[in-house]
């Protein structure tokens, strides 16, 4: 297992510095809770790690070497939950697993063990259009679990929608993980059980002062 | 090369259990044509002069109308997010899009065409040399129409602006599409009729070379 470390990192979007200067490393086992109000760049971190953004600034390393060097290999690493879902309506759940797993080379057995472990067996052969908003997210945190072999797991937002029987699953299934060597980042406004993680603070202080720095940029630019 | 393989049989079972895009674009496909036969008039000489430039504009058109929701809907639920950290890489799930739009999209207009083209009265070879020409020809479509749809992800009145971006490029094709039905129409089936159609062999694989690396690298800009 590798070991992933941030130096320097900073995040653009469109015209605005969300946040500079992140440093933080994560050692195998590890975890790490981004907290901070909305609009902080919570998902664009989260986006950056999974390889989603490109930085602005710094680098992002695994093992020491840049993701972006490899980028075929940090996707075989990372699984990603997003804000979306991205459950289709008209598949069904049992078909849904089965697919991203056949896709990313897991076994069958596999997904159906993360269905299990989000207790999702139940409605395997319903379509997906009959399944609620936290069923949903189960079964998209199913699709995370299924990829066991991947060290880094990326969730945003992991408990939006998640009665406490399935925030409960979702903090076991997350200790299993770390305890095998893997590592946890996490965007998190609640209910979120990560023992013994870092917490990285996003700010809107830190982005209040960095807007002044762009705008004094863009002043200089005009002048 | 099975990655690929699931990819488009999941994208055709998606396209099955949809809400009938395709029996849509064929309905579009002879609605339009028929229009075009009733605008001309009852002349059969005009008809079959106007028919294969009428048959090639429709298929043409309604190869766009599914083309805005290749990554649409998978843009904006997070299916994109999850397919470009496949192993898959996005040239090859670009690939896979293209191949399930065209069986669903190209391949029943195909189908449909001798019956549209009936319309016209195009005789045999004219008609031979239309299904060889749109047998090359929709899947340069899909391609060239999958690079735009790549581009349009995300923006604005993206339907509008995919048609702006791909009608144009999809000019080429018409003309050399039109070009082997009208030899073919004049006379046997020889080098003016199979000329055209290896221009249209030739896009065909200048798209499949191209398509996946333009709309790879539009859809990993469209997540930045």
């Amino acid at each position: 297992m590798g070991h992933l470390s941030v130096s320097g990192l900073a995040c653009r979007r469109s015209e605005r510095l969300v946040f500079t200067g992140l440093d933080f490393r994560l050692d195998a086992g590890a975890a790490l809770l981004v907290v901070g109000p909305n609009g902080s760049g919570k998902s664009s971190l989260l986006r950056l790690l999974a390889g989603l953004l490109r930085p602005f600034a710094g680098a992002i390393l695994w093992d020491g070497r840049d993701i972006a060097a490899d980028a075929h290999a940090h996707r075989a690493r990372v699984a990603y939950l997003g804000h979306g879902d991205a459950v289709k309506p008209t598949l069904t759940v049992a078909e849904e697993i089965g697919f991203w797993a056949a896709i990313d080379g897991a076994r069958v057995e596999t997904g159906t063990a993360a269905l299990t472990a989000m207790d999702l067996t139940r409605l395997a052969d319903f379509p997906c259009r009959h399944l609620s908003a936290g069923q949903k997210r189960r079964l998209a945190i199913a699709r995370v679990l299924a990829r066991i072999e991947a060290p880094l797991w990326i969730l945003d937002e992991p408990t939006n929608g998640l009665d406490a029987e399935a925030r409960r699953r979702l903090g076991r299934a997350l200790a299993a993980h770390r305890d095998g060597g893997g590592m946890v980042v996490a965007a998190s406004h609640e209910g979120l059980d990560l023992p013994g993680a870092q917490v990285l603070e996003l700010g809107p202080f830190a982005a209040e002062a960095k807007a002044a720095e762009v705008r004094g940029l863009e002043v200089d630019q005009l002048v | 090369m099975s990655g690929f393989l699931h990819l488009v049989r999941r994208e055709l079972r998606l396209a099955l259990r949809g809400r009938g895009e395709s029996a849509l674009a064929v309905a579009f496909f002879i609605l339009g044509a028929l229009l075009f036969a009733f605008g001309a008039g009852p002349e059969p000489q005009l008809l079959a002069r106007i028919g294969a430039g009428a048959v090639w504009a429709m298929a043409l058109l309604a190869a766009m109308l599914s083309l805005e929701r290749q990554f649409g809907p998978d843009y904006e639920d997070g299916t994109l997010d999850q397919l470009l950290l496949t192993p898959l890489g996005a040239e090859v799930v670009v690939l896979a899009k293209a191949l399930a739009h065209w069986v669903t999209t190209g391949l029943p207009l195909i189908v449909a065409s001798p019956f549209v083209a009936l319309l016209f009265g195009l005789n045999g070879d004219a008609m031979q040399a239309l299904l060889a020409g749109l047998l090359l020809g929709t899947p340069v479509l899909t391609l060239i129409g999958t690079i735009g749809a790549a581009l349009s992800v995300g923006a604005r009145l993206g339907g509008v602006l995919l048609c702006l971006l791909v009608l144009p490029l999809l000019i080429p094709v018409l003309i050399f599409g039109v070009a082997a039905v009208q030899a073919a129409a004049g006379g046997s089936f020889d080098a003016t009729v199979s000329e055209p159609l290896l221009v249209l062999a030739g896009f065909l694989l200048l798209a499949l070379g191209l398509a996946p690396i333009a709309a790879g690298a539009a859809l990993r800009q469209a997540l930045e």
